[in-house]
This record gives structure tokens, sequence and C-alpha cells, in this order.
């Protein structure tokens, strides 16, 4: 059996909905509040209603554009190997630093895509950061936070 | 209005406001080259680094960014046949023939040359129509500006869907749903937080731009990378042949370029349309007003087939500010960007803007033709160099996107929350993507969520509860019907061509 996953999408929007709408309802509003024209909930509340109809008509109405997607030309594990990197890049950072890890990220992310130049790979993580860092914090005044240079005394 | 003009002119001359738009245009034009990346990618990767600067310069910076972009996204059309960005698949048509003919050079010559009228006359219309458009909209109240708002984003659903009209509607409510999530405006009730603290001040803009955008397409790129029908012939990169234009084909070009220009900038105008459509109409156009010979040429390396469509889709850029300066409600995903920034920044565009705040009005549209001689200046003589950009290996530039993105995100908050986030709604916004959920009525809804419900909360305590104003003005009513008639048309269009 052929499943259409534009359909599920749809049913998973729609359950979405629902649950958004339910959540709408139960928002406490002031008391003074509860029967005025609008409140905190009444937006909310409509669009939860409008969610349920748009996915609710794609539920319903015939796809005659049906998506195929060739699984097998696509890259599942380089993405999910991607994204765990950037999620363990998000986790460090703060304790890290900005400049460790993000370097160690790049480095990473070079070298899961399959880059084996590794002066290239070096030169555009460690040395590339440590440039971007002199930009942001050096010319453009954004502050970073880097505990890790902070330690060594390069950072004040 | 000279006054106005001369102080845009004083804003935009400055050193560090020229340097902007070089920056920018060369950035945007490197970012739009590479297939699949855009100027909303573009833009969201700029807003951080302009939070560092005052409003002007950082808009400024943005405005280059987004020619820059348009005129990028030409290049790979050309040379790769893969459009950077939907408005240059038109330019493809005839663009990539004519490289395959050897005449790549020519052919980017002449994409530079239509840019840049394209950008000079719709740049002289806004001149003049920015400031009577906002004088109209001052007599925008809350019912219009709230049915305006539904147009938008009707329009952009119905003009971006690619026939998917009903899955950019249910993008257009996912975005209004993001938008909700956070303090109420008036009562600072907190909605959808989960009692986790960190959304009680909503999503950032700048993180759902990030996620929907660029790491969603750095995401796509690499989950796509064996896909063969995404992999396109090339054009020698290193034999473009000349970028000399000669005489013949300019005078077809000075046909060419005024009515392209004339139709590119109103359709950018139209909130939701923008410069694809523009681009696809000033081609249909042009292919009827030729003469039986060229129209024989088209497809096959014309030069009106090529001019048309660049002249149009920059003049439509320069158009799609109108909504945006005048009304403070964006005609196209790439403006709500560069909406969104505005807002960062503590200005609100909208007609009180050129009388508030004339530095940022007249700076903006004084840059955009300051942007289009840099442009030109900047890419033709470099355009053999630049080229050579479209053979960056994906390897390098995927993480690099990546760590833009998630650097914009720390630098705002310093918060891992917030990283976790984005990389949830990019991997949302990716397998969305896989299945033809366009992403820009996502961000438009995402954008003018507040100021909606604002406006619908306004109106509905006027009218004390009825829904009466939306058929009390006239103008109100003149909105809601042209939304009418847009969904209408599109569900007649649907219907002939599924039947």
């Amino acid at each position: 059996m052929n499943i259409n996953t534009t359909k599920i999408i749809s049913l998973l929007f729609f359950i979405f909905s629902a649950f958004y709408l339910y959540t709408a309802y139960q928002i406490q509003v002031f008391a003074f509040d509860e029967n005025a024209p609008f409140n905190a909930k009444t937006f909310p509340i409509y669009l939860g209603y409008a969610g349920l109809f748009f996915s609710g008509l794609k539920l319903i109405l015939p796809d005659p554009e049906t998506i195929r997607i060739e699984h097998k030309n696509l890259e599942y594990k380089k993405t999910v190997i991607l994204i765990i990197i950037a999620i363990i890049y998000g986790a460090t950072i703060l304790k890290v630093g900005y400049f460790l890890t993000t370097s160690f990220f790049l480095f990473g992310s070079y070298y899961f895509l399959g880059e084996r130049r590794w002066l290239l790979m070096f030169l555009l993580s460690f040395p590339f950061v440590a440039a971007f860092m002199y930009l942001l914090h050096g010319v453009l005044d954004i502050y970073l936070r880097d505990p890790f240079l902070k330690f060594i005394g390069v950072m004040g | 209005m000279i006054e106005g003009i001369l102080i845009g002119l004083s804003t935009a001359l400055t050193l560090q406001n020229i340097l902007m738009v070089m920056i920018g245009c060369f950035f945007g034009t490197i970012i739009g080259m590479l297939p699949g990346l855009g100027p909303m990618t573009a833009i969201a990767l700029m807003i951080p680094i302009t939070y560092g600067f005052d409003p002007a310069t950082g808009l400024i910076l943005m405005a280059g960014v987004y020619y820059g972009a348009v005129f990028g996204g030409s290049t790979s059309s050309i040379l790769l046949n893969a459009p950077g960005v939907p408005g240059t698949v038109a330019t493809s048509f005839d663009g990539y023939p004519m490289a395959q003919q050897g005449k790549a050079g020519k052919a980017l010559a002449i994409a530079a040359w239509s840019s840049f009228a394209g950008g000079t006359f719709s740049a002289i219309y806004l001149l003049f129509l920015a400031p009577s458009l906002s004088k109209v909209s001052l007599s925008f109240r809350s019912p219009d500006y709230f049915a305006l708002m539904i147009l938008g984003l009707t329009a952009i659903a119905a003009f971006s869907s690619k026939g998917q009209f009903l899955k950019a509607m249910m993008m257009v409510v996912l975005g209004l749903m993001l938008a909700s999530v956070g303090q109420d405006s008036l009562s600072d009730i907190t909605r959808f937080t989960f009692d986790n603290m960190n959304l009680t001040d909503g999503i950032s803009f700048v993180l759902v731009v990030m996620a929907t955008f660029a790491m969603s397409e750095a995401l796509t790129i690499i989950l796509k990378r064996n896909d063969p029908t995404a992999a396109a012939k090339q054009v020698s990169l290193t034999e473009l042949g000349s970028i000399k234009i000669n005489k013949e084909d300019r005078k077809k070009m000075y046909k060419t370029i005024p009515r392209s220009s004339v139709i590119g900038f109103l359709i950018g105008v139209l909130p939701g349309a923008g410069a694809t459509i523009a681009s696809f109409l000033a081609y249909g156009m042009e292919r009827n007003l030729v003469n039986d010979d060229e129209k024989q040429n088209f497809g096959k390396g014309s030069v009106n087939g090529l001019s048309a469509p660049e002249t149009a889709n920059n003049a439509a850029c320069s158009g799609s500010f109108v909504p945006m300066l005048t009304l403070g409600i964006p005609g196209s995903g790439t403006t709500a960007v560069m909406l969104g920034a505005l807002l960062g920044f503590g200005v609100q565009p909208g007609p009180r803007l050129y009388m508030t705040n004339p530095e940022i009005f007249w700076s903006i549209i004084m840059s955009m033709y300051i942007g289009m001689v840099i442009l030109l200046i900047l890419n033709l003589p470099l355009i053999p160099y630049i080229a050579r950009i479209l053979a960056v290996p994906k390897n390098y530039l995927i993480p690099l996107i990546l760590f833009f993105s998630i650097t914009g995100i720390y630098v705002m908050s310093f918060n891992n929350f917030d990283i976790y986030l984005m990389i949830g709604i990019a991997v949302v916004a990716t397998f969305l993507r896989l299945y033809d959920f366009p992403m820009p009525p996502l961000i438009l809804a995402f954008v003018l969520g507040g100021l909606m419900e604002e406006n619908l909360r306004r109106s509905l305590l006027l009218s004390n509860g009825s829904w009466e104003f939306l058929w009390d003005r006239t103008l109100t009513l003149c909105i809601l019907l042209t939304t009418v008639f847009i969904v209408i048309w599109h569900i007649y269009k649907t219907f002939k061509k599924n039947s």
C-alpha cells in the first residue's frame, strides 16, 4: 500500500492544531477580561480552528500531485550525524566556550562530510574562528562569552 | 521630498554606508550564486552582524545583500542551469542556452546590465511613489490593516505554493501559531510556554528565520547531495567568453528594459507576488511583443528572453520595499525578514516612518541606487572570478552555513535552549520542504502575527465584538474582496489544471 506522506503530515498538523486549540482554551485570562470581545485567548482560538480547517481540507481533498521521494537517494546518515554534532555543539558552547567548541564543530563537520584535506580543514576551523571572533568581539563590539579563553588569559 | 532625498543621500554616501553596500552586494552575490541559497538565507545570515550597527546602516547592508543575492542567483542560472533563487528561474530559459553556445560572458553581462537598468528604473519609481503612498496609507485604520495582512498572507500563499495553496495556508497558520508563543502584548498573560521560562518572551524572529532558511537549507543540501535530479550540467567556469554586448543586442535591450521594469515594479508592489512572478510575466510578455523571428529564438539564447526576466526581477525587488516602508506590511518573504530586523532595531515601519525616521526611509531608497551602481562596477569585471565560487565544495559550505546560523543565535541570547529549539525547527522545516511545504508564507505570518492580533483586537474592541468592521468601510471591503478574488482565482486555476 502506498502511503501518501503529505496526507500523514496533514494529519499530524490536524492533531497539532487540535492540541493547540485545546491549550488555547486553557489559557487563564483575567476575570474582568473573560467576557471581553477580545482577550489573550481569542486569536489563538481562531488560529486553532484555522489549522483544523486547512489541514482537514488537505486530508479530505484528493491530492493529484503526489510527491514521491526516492529515499535511497537521500543522505540520511550524514544529515543525522551533522544534527547530532550541532546538538553537541549547542550543549558545550556555554561551558567550554565559543572558540574551542566552534572550531571543533567545524573540523568535525568537514570530517564527517567526507573531507580529508587536513591543512585546509584546520585553516577553515581554528584560525577562521579566531578571525571571526576578532571581527565580532574586537571590531563590532559584540560580546562573546568564552570561559576557556578567559581561563588562559586571552580574553578579558 | 528634496530635503528627504538630501538627507538620504548624506546618510547613504557616508564612507561606512558605502562600504556596507559594497560588502552587502559582494556577499549577497556569493551567497545568492550558490544553488539553493537565496536572498532570505543571505539576509538571515547577516542579521546578527547588523545588530552592531545603527538601523540605517544595518538596513543598507541588508538591501545590498538582497540585490547581490538576486544578481548572484542569475549567475548560477546562466552557468549551471541551477537557479540560486526562484526569481531567476526564467533567466535560465535563455541564459543557459546562451552559455552553452560559448557566450556565457555575454549572457552574464546582459544579466548585469539588465539588472542594473531594472533596479535603476524601479528606484526612480520608488522615489516618487513611496511618499505619496505613505500619505494615502495614513488614512488606514485597524480594520484596513487587518484586512491587508489577510490579503498579504493569502497572496503569498497563493503565489509561492506552486499550486499547493492548502499547504501554503497550513504554513501561514503554523507561522501565526509560532508567533503566538510567549506573553500577550496587552495583558502580559503567558501563552503556550508550558512553564518554560525560555519561552516567556516568545520565539525570536532571527531563530525562526535561521532555522527555516539557513539551517534547513543546509540540511536539505546534504540530504539531497546524491539526488541525480539535483545534479546540473556545468558550463566551463574558466572559459566564459567575451563580456561585450554588440550594438544589435543593445538595441534589443533598449526596448525590453523599460517595459519589463514597469511590470516588474508593479508586480513587486503587490503583496505576496514578487521577483518570481514578475520575471515569468515579463518573459511571457516579451515573447508576445517581439517579432516572429525573435520569437523563434526564445528558449535558445534570446537576448530579449534573458534581458526581460533579469530586468523584472530586480525591479520587483525595489517594488517589494513599497508596502514594507509605507504600510509596515512586507510584500514578500525577503522583505518580511527585513521587517523583522527593523523591528529588532526598534524601528516601526509604516506610513509615519518617513516623517519620524527620514534618514532611514530615504537612505534605504538612495542606497538602493548606489547598490545598483556598485553591483555593476563590482560584478562586471569580476564575473570570471566570482563564477569560480560555484566550485566551492559543499563539504566546506554546509558546516559554514550551520556555523553562521548557530553563532547568530548564540550571540543574541547565550542560551542553549535557543540552539536546541533552532535545530528542532530546522529539522521539521527540512522535512516539510522535502514535501513542498513552502517556507516564505511561514516567515511572513510569523512576522505579521503580532501586528495582526493587535489590529484584530482594536477592530473587535471598537466594534464591540461584532465582525461588521470587515464591511463597514469601503476600503476594508475592497481589500477583502481582493483576497476572496485571489482565493477563487487560485481554486479555479488548480481545478482547471487538474481537469
